[in-house]
């Protein structure tokens, strides 16, 4: 077995160690790991609150995932190594599997230890879970005895084969995380599914691997898992090879676009959402609404480097002049103007608001501009709530009764109607995806590179640094003001409490998480977060997640700072800046050896 | 006599009781190569960042073109016409070598954000202009910066080729004068001799107008017209470079400190 470990060739090979020459220390130090956060987990309830969402009917629930993940995780780091160009590396063998079953197996004490205490013990008071149901979801309703050795048998188990993955060869680990991606993906996206199924006529599939009752069927599983397979074996070397070949043409000439690609999206932008149910209309609304945000916030952040945390205030702005230009029964001012009229004046007030937040802000810089703009997300809102401000903005009962959007001579979208929504959100997302492309191409967004990459020298080398970021705060608050708007008039009604700080920041987590200064990154940021896990507000598709919603965020960016800090999706220049060291040793070696070349050119040639 | 172009009148700065510079007194005429010198925290950059208004002097004045440079912000004053590079190299080290040029030009152009949404004739006119002289630019240093190299960021540069776009984005800004600090620092002596002959191809082919911070004497002797020696902020010497290295104020100035005196 341990003869297949590595097919690298350029690793070289030492004999493999012996079951007992294990550092013991690292073992129970990382077993304690394992048992902490098995009983944090179960101390969330997340095993109780996922139990109903079923991954593969009888098998595997959402719940039972977000405790088993763990002793194979951990099993599997236990014994990691550091791979370091020719240094010997020993071979993989028992060492690591009995790693990973010592680490899983004190794990598993763990979680026993947390279920007799659940019987024994009353604990409720700070730890509002600490209750039966847990015993029960825990214990199978077996009974305590049960439960404690079959949590310690199986999580020494799942740590046995999170170490084994170390034995297997490298294609091999590759299908498996494949599959297992495809399979929860797909009971993650159930209802989505569902939703599209009908509308492109494909219920047999749907049907063919799911339960009626949630979550896939074991054929549904064994389908997708041969799927996953053939990708990886067939079409994923080829998918690799294009996008390879795309980034190559992206070096050369980094401002040229893929035509094909954005023809392929906008076709798909106007097709899917006839075909869409509900649902998921409802759903890409919600996602395309936060998507015009992190585009703006991107601008902000991601050109110009000014960090903005609260850039929610713009949303505001935007939801309720929008709100206050068209609801009929808006308390102070009521001009009831059409939507798209109204329009014109959120941009107007969206400026104003830019101008009014940013002159005394922009001044400031790094941190200290943070905190300040933190502040400012707040007061406004708490502006719109108080006394003062309450005739015109209806105070804590927000503005009720807003008409949809009306587009004169093209339609009267109905807030109602989640695919005339989603139609307006594409809109406006294409507007705000062209205004990013080609601001980022123009004499001013090469201003607001300089800035964020040196204030001074920006300043010295000619640009005023003030107005430029004043400008990339106002574009920015435009476009966040025309998703409020839309949001105005899709939910018909808005309150203060839409326009939290938990919005900005939910907004900048899409950006980080996606990939922050690239567009593609900033929507497969809102996607993930805002689709599958859903926003402040707004329900995603695993909506059992919505408790644990914040937490997920947390620990994805936490994961991601660590591990993958340039985003989902990375801007080339930002994932260069970040992994400054090992892109430089590179380039410096390329340099030096092209310098050589100069030098010699240079030389024949010499200036005259 | 030549069009004076810079006045420095009795400047001086202090920074909480240190002077760090006293009464520096002296003019640039258009057209010129003037060096200034002295040792380690003689008040050289302090200098420069107050010509380039990134210091505010404590008293005197600095005219340029007849005007007063004095409460103008840095970019003001690079738009009047006088761009700097920096002593310890500060590129825009994640843009390309072609944006590092380009953006320079920021104070010489105009379109706003409506002529690049609009793509207007006069912002692709208005790009087409800045591409082309940021790659003349370039051209200066011969095949170093252009060609493939455009498109790779900053940071891929070798330390000579960063001071060679460091001078080439300050001439990208169309200045009258260009400040440079200490050129050819950390360049090897093949490199610095091909720099110095730059250095004077910027004022004959360019007309540029050319202040000079720098240590290495032989770079001094070959280019300036004249030489301005500092030490602890107070001027100690004025004069072509065969009067000032002859003066005894000098050579005391520079005695014992022989990391000063290579070459």
């Amino acid at each position: 077995m341990s003869e297949t470990m590595n097919t690298d060739d350029a690793v070289v090979l030492a004999p493999a160690r012996s079951a007992f020459d294990q550092d013991w220390r690292k073992i129970v130090n990382w077993g304690l790991i394992c048992a902490l956060a098995l009983i944090f987990v179960s101390l969330t309830d997340m095993p109780d609150k996922l139990d109903k969402r079923v991954i593969v009917e009888p098998l595997l629930s959402m719940g039972y995932l977000s405790l088993i993940w763990i002793p194979i995780a951990l099993g599997n780091f236990v014994t990691r190594e550091v791979v370091l160009e020719g240094m010997a590396q020993h071979k993989k063998g028992l060492r690591e599997l009995v790693a990973g079953v010592s680490v899983g197996a004190i794990g598993g004490a763990g979680l026993a230890l947390l279920i007799w205490l659940l019987d024994t013990r009353d604990l409720s008071d700070p730890l509002v879970n600490w209750n039966d149901a847990l015993l029960e979801v825990l214990s199978f309703g077996e009974g305590v005895g049960y439960g404690a050795i079959f949590w310690i048998l199986a999580s020494a188990g799942l740590g046995l084969a999170g170490g084994a993955l170390h034995l297997l060869p490298a294609i091999a680990n590759r299908l498996l995380f494949a599959i297992s991606l495809t399979i929860v993906l797909s009971a993650s996206l159930e209802s989505a599914l569902d939703d599209i199924s009908e509308g492109f006529q494909l219920e047999w599939l749907f049907e063919a691997l799911f339960e009626k009752k949630g979550g896939l069927s074991v054929q549904g599983a064994i389908i997708l898992a041969v799927f996953a397979i053939a990708w990886v074996l067939f079409l994923g070397g080829q998918a690799k090879r294009g996008r390879a070949a795309v980034a190559a043409r992206r070096e050369l000439s980094p401002t040229k676009v893929n035509t094909v690609g954005l023809v392929l999206i906008a076709v798909a932008a106007v097709v899917l959402p006839m075909f869409l149910g509900r649902l998921t209309n409802d759903l890409l609304t919600n996602v395309g609404l936060f998507l015009l945000l992190a585009l703006g916030l991107n601008i902000v952040v991601g050109l110009a480097g000014i960090l903005d945390l609260g850039y929610v205030a713009f949303y505001a702005v935007g939801g309720y002049t929008a709100a206050i230009m068209t609801s009929p029964t808006s308390p102070g001012l009521s001009p009831e103007l059409p939507w798209w009229v109204a329009i014109f004046v959120v941009v107007f007030m969206a400026i104003v608001a830019g101008l009014f937040i940013g002159a005394p802000v922009i001044r400031m810089r790094g941190d200290y501009l943070a905190i300040v703009t933190l502040g400012f997300g707040e007061i406004i809102r708490l502006t719109v709530r108080s006394d003062w401000a309450s005739g015109f903005t209806g105070g804590a009962q927000g503005i009720l009764s807003i008409p949809g959007a009306d587009i004169v001579g093209i339609a009267t979208v109905k807030g109602t109607d989640p695919q005339q929504v989603l139609y307006l959100v594409i809109g406006f997302v294409a507007i705000a995806i062209y205004v990013s492309w080609r601001l980022e191409n123009s004499r001013i967004g090469r201003a607001w590179m300089a800035v964020r990459e040196d204030e001074s020298v920006a300043e010295a080398m000619g640009i005023n640094t003030v107005n430029s970021k004043l400008q990339a705060f106002v574009v920015g608050a435009i476009l966040a003001s025309f998703s409020g708007a839309i949001f105005a008039a899709k939910v018909g009604s808005v309150f203060e409490s839409s326009f939290k700080i938990l919005v900005s920041i939910v907004i900048l987590v899409i950006v980080i998480v996606g990939g922050m200064g690239r567009i593609a990154g900033v929507a497969a940021g809102a996607l993930v977060l805002v689709g599958i896990l859903g926003g402040p507000n707004q329900p995603g598709l695993l909506a059992e997640f919505s408790e644990f919603k914040l937490l997920i965020y947390g620990a994805l960016l936490i994961w991601m700072m660590l591990k993958r800090p340039e985003g989902l999706i990375p801007n080339v220049r930002r994932s260069r800046e970040l992994h400054q060291d090992e892109f430089l040793q590179d380039a410096w070696l390329k340099a030096q050896a092209d310098d050589d070349d100069d030098e010699a050119v240079s030389g024949e040639a010499a200036p005259a | 006599m030549s069009e004076r172009l810079l006045d420095i009148k009795n400047l001086s700065v202090t920074f909480g009781g240190l002077n760090a510079l006293s009464d520096l007194d002296f003019h640039v005429d258009k057209g010129e190569i003037v060096s200034v010198i002295g040792p380690n925290g003689a008040g050289k950059t302090t200098f420069f960042n107050m010509i380039s208004g990134m210091v505010t002097p404590t008293s005197g004045d600095i005219i340029f073109r007849g005007e007063s440079l004095l409460g103008l912000d840095p970019n003001q004053v690079t738009a009047r016409g006088i761009a700097r590079t920096f002593q310890n190299v500060r590129l825009f080290a994640n843009m390309t070598i072609l944006e590092n040029v380009m953006v320079s030009q920021h104070c010489r152009t105009k379109q706003g954000i409506m002529g690049a949404l609009f793509q207007t004739g006069g912002f692709k006119r208005e790009e087409q202009e800045i591409r082309e002289h940021g790659e003349k630019v370039l051209g200066f240093f011969g095949s170093r910066l252009v060609g493939y190299r455009l498109n790779q960021p900053a940071s891929v540069l070798s330390y000579a080729n960063r001071r060679r776009l460091e001078i080439a984005r300050a001439m990208a800004t169309k200045p009258e004068v260009i400040l440079l600090d200490e050129p050819v620092a950390g360049m090897n002596p093949k490199e610095s001799e091909e720099l110095t002959g730059l250095i004077g191809k910027l004022r004959d082919e360019w007309g540029f107008t050319i202040v000079m911070i720098e240590h290495d004497m032989g770079v001094v002797r070959d280019v300036s017209d004249r030489v301005v020696v500092l030490d602890h902020g107070e001027t100690i010497a004025q004069g072509s470079y065969d009067e000032v290295s002859s003066n005894p104020a000098v050579i005391e100035a520079y005695l014992g400190r022989p990391a000063e005196e290579a070459s």
